[in-house]
């Protein structure tokens, strides 16, 4: 549970809401970006950024090796298909905007 | 378990293995007095068991599995207080799963999903809002458990359901904090920790400045790690360069992740949205000062404590697990009378054995059962 999976920010689903798409592992969903967001800064520059995404919240901008590693770690550990199957399974929002 | 060669950098592995060895036996500990290291991090545990770190250590190194798995330290007062208000027939239960299998004093979530309560595991916080706002009718209630690394998302989902105004939803906050829970542990008396490794992912949201106390204090060492085997071992040389040179100092090695002052938009909205209990109790450990969390008076209405009735019991953990002093480090888990017979992670007894993080399930799926004989 205290895992955080590296996902990177595609797309924008909601400015005012700071709702961003993320790209985990081929998985995409709505993931809040208040804690990564930028005082000042459009949500657009989001895009491309790789996040920590805990829980449906993108927690912490890693850079790409680093994304690169956890991912190599948690498939290692076991935990990447299971965050994955619940990231599916367990959302009730859609995975991903349907514009 | 794996060996040294199939790590991501099996050379930097072994430089470090050998550098650990090196220092250690500087310290003039004996094999009776070994130099103990509390990972406080569920997820340490898992990658300590899963690489399998100790097997590669000098034996003068020996790795404590501190109380950082939220759902092992959950008393089962609190599963029986979820399983009653997921009972309620106006209820929608919704849970991260790995809460769902937590035995309660009569039944675990998934039991009482069994018997009919509508319990629906989600990923998100966020989709239990999704579930208050389709279902204007039923009352949504998101079981909030975790530390400081999923805090802020029940937060901010609880700001948002105030923003939304949607009048469906609360929260049944169980959130725990590890800072009066560490000082918790090193007041025990016979507490023998000599450092600790500091987990990554809280520390990404509270930084490093909440754990000087514990090198001002009490004089132990804390280095807070990544989950790569390379970073568990760089965080335990850290450590023993500090007790080989006298000193004690909170340390980042994960500074790629963990700034040093934490998430300030993550903690601006724990703060806003939590206030301290008074007291909150642990599985194993009872109670301890200020360890949790509830709802400010502000976001009072998304209190499912408020909102419902629970029976808020408190249950005394089976007499036969010995969770509370694997969590302290007095006992190894293959010490527990029930561990691996009447508890195993299909048909768990006690909290360590339902999580992959908890120590008791790490040493039953890893074999960790030298010294057994």
């Amino acid at each position: 549970m205290c895992l955080g999976i590296p996902g990177r920010i595609v797309a924008i689903a909601d400015e005012d809401a700071m709702l961003a798409v993320v790209d985990v592992s081929g998985v995409r969903r709505t993931v809040d970006v208040v804690c990564v967001a930028q005082e000042g800064e459009p949500l657009e520059a989001l895009i491309g950024v790789w996040v920590l995404v805990h829980v449906g919240f993108a927690m912490s901008r890693i850079d790409e090796e680093e994304a690169a590693a956890t991912l190599k770690v948690l498939a290692e550990i076991g935990e990447m298909e299971g965050e994955l199957d619940a990231m599916r399974t367990g959302s009730v929002a859609p995975l991903a905007p349907a514009n | 378990m794996r060996f040294v060669d199939e790590f991501r950098d099996p050379a930097l592995a072994a430089a470090l293995i050998r550098e650990i060895g090196t220092i250690c036996a500087t310290l003039g500990r004996a094999k009776d007095d070994p130099v103990t290291v509390m990972e406080v991090c569920g997820g340490h545990t898992h990658a300590i068991f899963r690489y399998g770190l100790e097997g590669l250590l000098p034996d003068l190194i020996e790795f404590v599995h501190g109380p950082g798995c939220p759902v092992c330290v959950l008393p089962m007062g609190r599963v029986d207080d979820c399983v009653a208000i997921a009972e309620r027939p106006e209820v929608i239960f919704a849970t991260f799963g790995d809460a769902m299998r937590v035995p309660g004093s009569r039944k675990s979530l998934l039991q009482a999903k069994a018997d009919g309560a509508d319990v629906r595991m989600v990923y998100s916080p966020l989709d239990a809002l999704e579930l208050a706002r389709r279902n204007p009718d039923r009352e949504v209630v998101f079981f909030g458990l975790g530390f400081e690394t999923t805090m802020p998302s029940t937060a901010l989902t609880v700001q948002r359901a105030a923003r939304e105004r949607i009048t469906n939803f609360s929260l049944f906050c169980n959130h725990i904090t590890i800072i009066p829970t560490l000082r918790a542990l090193l007041e025990q008396p016979d507490f023998g920790i000599d450092g600790f490794i500091g987990p990554g992912h809280v520390s990404m949201v509270i930084g490093t400045a909440p754990y000087r106390f514990i090198a001002e204090e009490f004089r132990k060492p804390l280095v807070v790690a990544g989950f790569e085997p390379i970073d568990l071992l760089q965080s335990l040389l850290m450590i023993l360069r500090q007790m080989a040179a006298g000193e004690a100092r909170i340390e980042n090695q994960y500074a790629r992740v963990v700034p040093e002052r934490g998430n300030p938009s993550a903690l601006r909205a724990v703060e806003e949205v939590y206030e301290p209990r008074p007291t909150f109790e642990w599985r194993g450990l009872g109670s301890i000062e200020r360890s949790g969390v509830r709802l400010r008076e502000p976001y009072a209405a998304f209190d499912a404590e408020r909102r419902f009735a629970v029976p808020d019991v408190k249950v005394a953990d089976p007499a036969a697990c010995r969770c509370g002093e694997v969590l302290t480090g007095a006992v190894k888990p293959w010490a527990c009378p029930v561990f691996g017979t009447t508890c195993t992670p299909e048909m768990p007894l006690g909290a360590l054995m339902v999580s992959s993080e908890g120590a008791c399930a790490a040493y039953y799926q890893y074999g960790g059962l030298r010294g057994a004989a």
